[in-house]
């Protein structure tokens, strides 16, 4: 419990402590909000879909959740390259409780982030219309950042360096963002498409923040709910494994 | 010898990497409260040996009691047993001198009732106090080290790791650093083994030497023995006569690269 507890204490220093690396990483989903949210508001009004706005906003609330969990994980590479990682593998504690530590700690950052940009689209004009489904809606935020910190942890547990870096951004984190039905709607998709967006996992988060937060939900809200913590146990339990079988 | 008065017991110790030995059949003993120094040129298996001592690596084959615990059967106990300056830096540079300090004492369980009174002991012994709460980035290489093995010693390990512990240091700071350990080993007698390729600090700290190549120990004594050993009359001498002239490479790390890589990445992201 002490070594989850200090692992976690670290992360969320190390980001409160970083506070340009916080306005910085607010920077993307505002221009996306901004460039999208308005620059798309007549086109999708005039198809008859309403307030584009309202529509956008909980993909972006959830990309940075996204971004801040799959970064907050690779940066276990770090910790690997420059030896704080072996500093804790010796210790006389649990690689469990390493990893539980490191991903805790990395999802609260990842939840604080996109707490953040949730008061960002709150000021851009974004008004959630069922306020009993908050928590619920919190629930969803808390998930994606469980889920995908471990998935971080767990790509970085396979990877030597810093080299695959680029290629995971391009190949693995911008589709999940893309295909997630962050910004467009659900319904009508060809096939493929169709296809791809119900095997990203983000799709559920989208699905289901939108769902509590602005009443439009395609899947259902318990359904989203099942999937998603079916994956963040699965990605837990591999993020696990292979943590477990890190060499220092 | 007794069983119990070794600080450090291996017998045919083995490790393979795939085809490539690291370390072929080496046996030797350390008694408590000696200094035991590994002499080695690059990649003579000093650090392989080092890695299975501290649980961070199994043997592929032989036998290893650390105070007397089996570092593969009981981990946990070996690991609160000892404490490690590993070769390169494994200080959180994020984090202040006194933070890193602190995360050390809650991994290793130390009571938080003596916590801080022990760190602010430690962080006076290595001179550091005044800059406790000071990030560790903005730290000198030598200021780094002194705060390794401050970290090293919070636990009050019996054995004290140090693999080449003054690469990289001035020579003030490497004097420095021995004296403080010098005086904990007399003091405390702590164990301490160190890997070095220095020979002139193997002679000087350490009470044995074991001299180490392409995966054997080749010799093994005090500076004069292994004088009188080679008939020569110097330990450097005798070093040389034990495994030759010609120059070790190692295979390149890309270590470097990763940190102007890390340099990059953090200035983007920040």
């Amino acid at each position: 419990m002490q070594t989850i507890y200090i692992l976690w204490l670290r992360q969320v220093k190390k980001y409160f402590r970083s506070r340009s690396r916080i306005i910085g990483s607010l920077g993307q989903p505002l221009l996306f909000l901004i460039s999208f949210g308005f620059g798309f508001g007549s086109i999708y009004q005039k198809a008859g879909e309403g307030n584009y706005l309202q529509f956008l906003a909980p993909g972006i609330i959830l990309m940075s959740v996204l971004f801040t969990a799959i970064f907050s994980g690779i940066d276990l590479i770090w910790d690997r390259q420059f030896g704080f990682l072996k500093e804790t593998m010796v210790a006389p504690v649990s690689r469990l409780s390493i990893m539980f530590g490191k991903t805790l700690g990395g999802a609260t950052v990842a939840i604080i982030q996109g707490l953040i940009v949730f008061v960002l689209t709150l000021v851009i004009g974004f008004r959630p219309t069922n306020f009993y489904l908050l928590p619920v809606a919190l629930i969803f935020i808390i998930l994606i950042a469980l889920l995908f910190t471990a998935f971080g942890t767990a790509i970085a547990s396979v990877l030597e360096d810093m080299q695959g870096f680029q290629l995971i951004m391009n190949f693995l984190v911008m589709p999940i963002f893309f295909l997630s039905g962050a910004f467009s709607p659900m319904e009508g998709l060809p096939k493929f498409m169709a296809i791809i967006t119900r095997i990203d996992p983000l799709t559920y988060g989208v699905d289901g923040l939108r769902g509590s937060l602005i009443g439009s939900v395609h899947f259902g809200l318990g359904f989203d709910l099942l999937i998603l913590a079916l994956l963040t146990t699965l990605l837990l339990f591999i993020g696990s494994y292979l943590f477990f079988k890190i060499e220092v | 010898m007794e069983e119990n008065n070794l600080a450090i017991s291996v017998k045919n110790l083995t490790r393979k990497f795939k085809d490539f030995v690291a370390v072929d059949n080496i046996s030797f003993a350390v008694k408590k409260g000696e200094i035991f120094a590994f002499l080695g040129p690059n990649g003579a298996g000093k650090s392989t040996t080092i890695k299975m001592l501290t649980t961070l690596l199994w043997p592929t084959s032989g036998e290893i009691l650390v105070n007397n615990f089996d570092p593969e059967k009981q981990q946990d106990k070996v690991r609160k047993s000892f404490g490690i300056v590993f070769q390169d830096p494994s200080l959180d540079e994020d984090l202040t001198a006194f933070e890193n300090m602190q995360l050390h004492a809650y991994l290793y369980n130390v009571p938080s009732k003596i916590r801080n009174e022990k760190i602010k002991q430690l962080l006076e012994f290595v001179e550091l106090w005044e800059r406790k709460n000071n990030l560790v980035k903005t730290f000198s290489g030598g200021m780094k080290r002194r705060l390794e093995i401050a970290r090293g010693l919070l636990h009050q390990p019996e054995i004290l790791f140090l693999d080449e512990p003054t690469l990289g240091l001035d020579p003030q700071t490497r004097n420095h650093m021995w004296s403080y350990l010098k005086d904990i080993n007399a003091k405390e007698q702590m164990t301490i083994f160190f890997t070095t390729h220095y020979m002139e600090e193997a002679e000087k700290i350490a009470d044995r030497i074991a001299i180490i190549d392409h995966g054997k120990i080749v010799a093994l004594g005090n500076a004069k023995q292994l004088e009188e050993q080679t008939k020569t009359k110097s330990l450097e001498e005798a070093f040389l006569a034990l495994v030759g002239h010609e120059i070790r490479e190692e295979e390149a790390s890309n270590l470097d690269q990763l940190r102007m890589h890390r340099r990059m990445h953090h200035v983007d992201r920040r």
